[in-house]
C-alpha cells in the first residue's frame, strides 16, 4: 500500500518504512528556540544533566516574542540566551531580525524532507516547504539539546484537494480559516494535514505558509504540501527525484478525504473568541471596530503588505481606526521599503512597527480594553490575547484587515 | 505507579486554550509559583485561589488547545492539581503534561455525568467512579508510562546521564 507524505517524511529518518500508530525516535535535522521559552529549556537542559548541545549548527535561537522588551525584566531572557549561546558555541543567533516562523524558511535553516521542533506551537509552519515540523514544550526541547532525539507517534493524515480557480478576493487565509470552520478547533488532532489540486500548486510559497501556520488551529501536528519548482527556488536547492518521491503515493490511505470546489470560497472572518468561529466576512460587515493589525507569521510577509497596500492605495484609515503593521521579518520589511508599500502604507494612515510577534502575543504597543474590537491577520483570536478579556478579535485576511481599516467596520473586498 | 485516589472536581468546557489556562503577560514571570496565581484569568479569575491541593479538574473537548507553553500544565500542577479528565487533549498539551507527571485521562462522559464540587474516585488504569456510576480509563502507551513512572522526562533524562 502506498504511504502519505508524512509517512514517507517520517520513513526517511528513521531508514525504514513507518505507519499510522507506529512510536518512533527520530533524529532531529534543526531545532527552532524562542526568546520566551528560552530560561526555561537551559533550567531543564541543566538538570537534566547535560552539559553540551548534542550539535550547534542545528540549532537556531531566535529573539522575537519579547523584542523590544515591554516589560520590566523581559531582558532577562536576552541575557540568559545570550550566555546559552556563547557558552554552547551557538552560530545561529538572531536578535532582532524578525519572527521566528518567517526566519526559519527565510533563511534557510529548513529543508523539504526535513525533520524540525520548535518551541512554540507554529513550528507547523515549515510543511510548506514539504518538512515535518511541529510545536514541543521546553522539557523536551531540553530533551533534544541532549541527545538530537524525540520520540513520535506516526500521525494519520486527512488529505483536502482544492480544484478550480479561486475567486480574485480570496486569499490562502480565507482558505485554512475555513478549513477550520469546517474540521473545528478539534478536528484534526494528532494528525496531519496535507494539501493538494490546483490551487495549491498555483500558490506561492509565502501563500502555502499561512495555511501551514493555522493548521495547529484545528489541532493538526503538521501540514504538508510536496516540494515542487516553487519550493526548490524558495530553500535554494535542487529538486531532485529524491524531493520529488517526498509527494504522497496516488494508494495512499488517509483518515479522511476532503474534496473542495475553489469556486466556493469567500472572503471569510473567525469570530471572538474562537478559530473554528468562521463565518464570511459579509456576514459580519457593519460591525465597528477600532484597531486593525497586519503582521504575525501567519500574514506578515511581502505578499500580505503588497495586498493590504493594493486596498489602501490612495485611501485613508477611518480617523478612529488605528492601523498597526508589523513586518514579519527585516527582510520583509526592507523589501516593503524599498519597492514602496511601506509608502503606500504610511500614507494611508498605518502605523509600521519594528519587525517582532508584536501585538499578535500581546506584547507590544496595541493593548486593547473592554469591549473594543480589533480585526487581525494573525492566528488567534483567544480571550485576553491582545489586552483584556473583553476586547473581540476578529482574524481575516490582509485584504479584509485593509478594507476593513478604512470602513472603520468589518468589510471585505468584493471581487 | 499511578496511585488510586479522590479528588473534587471543577468544571470548565470545551476548548480551554493555553492562553486562557496562563496568558502569555505572565510566561515570563521566572518561576511558575509566580504564574500560579494567574491560572484561568481571562476565563475565572477567582478560580486559582480556590483550587486545593488534590483537586481535579473535567473539561469537555479540546482540553490545553493552543499554544505550546508547558508553564500551562506547569502552573496546574504548581497548584496542586491531581488530575485532568477531557473529553479529549490537545497533543502539544497532552506531551507536556506527561513530561511533567501530570496525569491525564481522556474519557467523553464524565463531564456531563458531574457538576462541580463533585468527588471522583480514580481507580488507577481501570475507572473513574462518580455519582453512583462507572466511566472506563484507556490505557496510556508504555513510553509514556515509563516517563510518568520516572516522575517526568527530566528525571527520565537524570536517570540516563547517570545524575541521580
Amino acid at each position: 500500500m502506498g504511504m502519505t507524505m508524512i509517512e514517507k517524511v517520517v520513513s526517511r529518518n528513521v531508514g525504514k518504512a513507518v505507519k499510522p500508530g507506529d512510536i518512533v525516535t527520530v533524529s532531529v535535522d534543526r531545532v527552532m528556540l524562542d526568546d520566551i521559552m528560552m530560561p526555561f529549556i537551559v533550567d531543564k537542559f541543566r538538570e537534566m544533566g547535560f552539559r553540551d548541545v548534542w550539535d550547534p549548527d542545528k540549532v537556531v535561537l531566535i529573539y522575537d516574542h519579547l523584542v523590544p522588551a515591554t516589560q520590566v525584566d523581559d531582558t532577562r531572557h536576552y541575557h540568559v540566551s545570550d550566555d546559552f549561546a556563547d557558552e554552547q558555541g551557538l552560530p545561529h543567533v538572531h536578535r532582532s531580525d524578525g519572527i521566528c516562523h518567517q526566519l526559519m524558511t527565510e533563511a534557510g535553516y529548513v529543508k523539504p524532507g526535513d525533520v524540525v521542533f520548535g518551541t512554540d506551537s507554529h513550528t507547523v509552519t515549515y510543511g510548506c516547504v514539504g518538512a515535518f515540523s511541529t510545536g514541543i514544550g521546553y522539557t523536551e526541547m531540553a530533551g533534544i539539546l541532549g541527545t538530537g532525539e524525540l520520540w513520535i507517534r506516526v500521525p494519520e493524515t486527512i488529505r483536502i484537494n482544492i480544484n478550480g480557480t479561486l475567486p480574485s478576493n480570496v486569499t490562502s487565509k480565507d482558505i485554512i480559516l475555513t478549513i477550520i470552520g469546517k474540521l473545528r478547533a478539534d478536528g484534526a488532532t494528532y494528525m496531519a494535514l496535507e494539501l493538494a489540486g490546483d490551487v495549491v500548486d498555483g500558490m506561492s510559497v509565502a501563500s502555502r505558509m499561512t495555511i501551514a501556520n493555522m493548521s495547529v488551529e484545528c489541532g493538526a501536528k503538521c501540514c504538508l504540501f510536496a516540494p515542487d519548482e516553487k519550493t526548490a527556488e524558495y530553500c535554494g536547492v535542487e529538486l531532485t527525484d529524491e524531493l520529488r518521491e517526498l509527494r504522497a503515493d496516488s494508494d495512499a490511505s488517509y483518515a479522511m478525504t476532503l474534496e473542495l470546489r475553489a469556486e466556493d470560497f469567500v472572503p471569510v472572518v473567525a469570530c471572538p473568541s474562537q478559530v473554528d468561529a468562521v463565518k464570511p466576512a459579509a456576514e459580519a460587515a457593519g460591525t465597528r471596530i477600532d484597531q486593525v493589525f497586519i503582521g504575525s507569521c501567519t500574514n506578515g510577509r511581502l505578499e500580505d503588505l503588497m495586498l493590504a497596500a493594493e486596498v489602501l492605495k490612495g485611501r485613508k484609515v477611518a480617523p478612529y481606526v488605528k492601523l498597526i503593521v508589523t513586518p514579519a521579518s527585516r527582510k520583509v520589511y526592507l523589501e516593503a521599503l524599498r519597492n514602496g508599500t511601506i509608502d503606500i502604507l504610511a500614507k494611508a494612515g498605518a502605523m509600521i512597527t519594528h519587525p517582532s510577534c508584536g501585538l499578535c502575543c500581546g506584547r507590544a504597543g496595541g493593548i486593547l480594553s473592554d469591549g473594543e474590537r480589533v480585526v487581525a491577520t494573525n492566528n488567534r483570536n483567544f480571550l485576553g490575547r491582545m489586552g483584556t478579556s473583553k476586547v473581540e478579535i476578529y482574524l481575516a485576511s490582509p485584504a479584509t484587515a485593509a478594507e476593513s481599516a478604512v470602513q472603520g467596520e468589518i468589510a471585505w473586498r468584493k471581487a | 505507579m499511578i496511585k488510586d485516589f479522590t479528588a473534587r472536581l471543577w468544571k470548565l468546557g470545551d476548548d480551554i486554550d493555553t492562553d486562557i489556562i496562563i496568558p502569555t503577560e505572565y510566561l515570563a514571570f521566572p518561576t511558575v509559583e509566580e504564574m500560579k496565581g494567574y491560572a484561568f484569568s481571562p476565563l475565572r479569575p477567582e478560580l486559582a485561589g480556590m483550587i486545593r491541593p488534590g483537586d481535579c479538574i473535567v473539561a469537555g473537548r479540546n482540553f490545553g488547545c493552543g499554544s505550546s507553553r508547558e508553564q500551562a500544565p506547569e502552573v496546574l500542577k504548581a497548584l496542586g492539581i491531581s488530575c485532568i479528565v477531557a473529553g479529549s487533549f490537545a497533543r502539544i498539551f497532552f506531551r507536556n503534561a506527561i513530561n511533567n507527571g501530570l496525569l491525564l485521562i481522556e474519557n467523553a462522559d464524565l463531564h456531563d455525568a458531574v457538576q462541580e464540587g463533585d468527588v471522583i474516585s480514580v481507580r488507577a488504569n481501570e475507572y473513574i467512579e462518580a455519582n453512583g456510576m462507572r466511566f472506563g480509563i484507556a490505557s496510556l502507551p508504555e513510553n509514556l508510562v515509563e516517563i510518568l513512572d520516572a516522575g517526568g522526562l527530566v528525571k527520565a533524562m537524570r536517570h540516563r546521564n547517570g545524575v541521580e
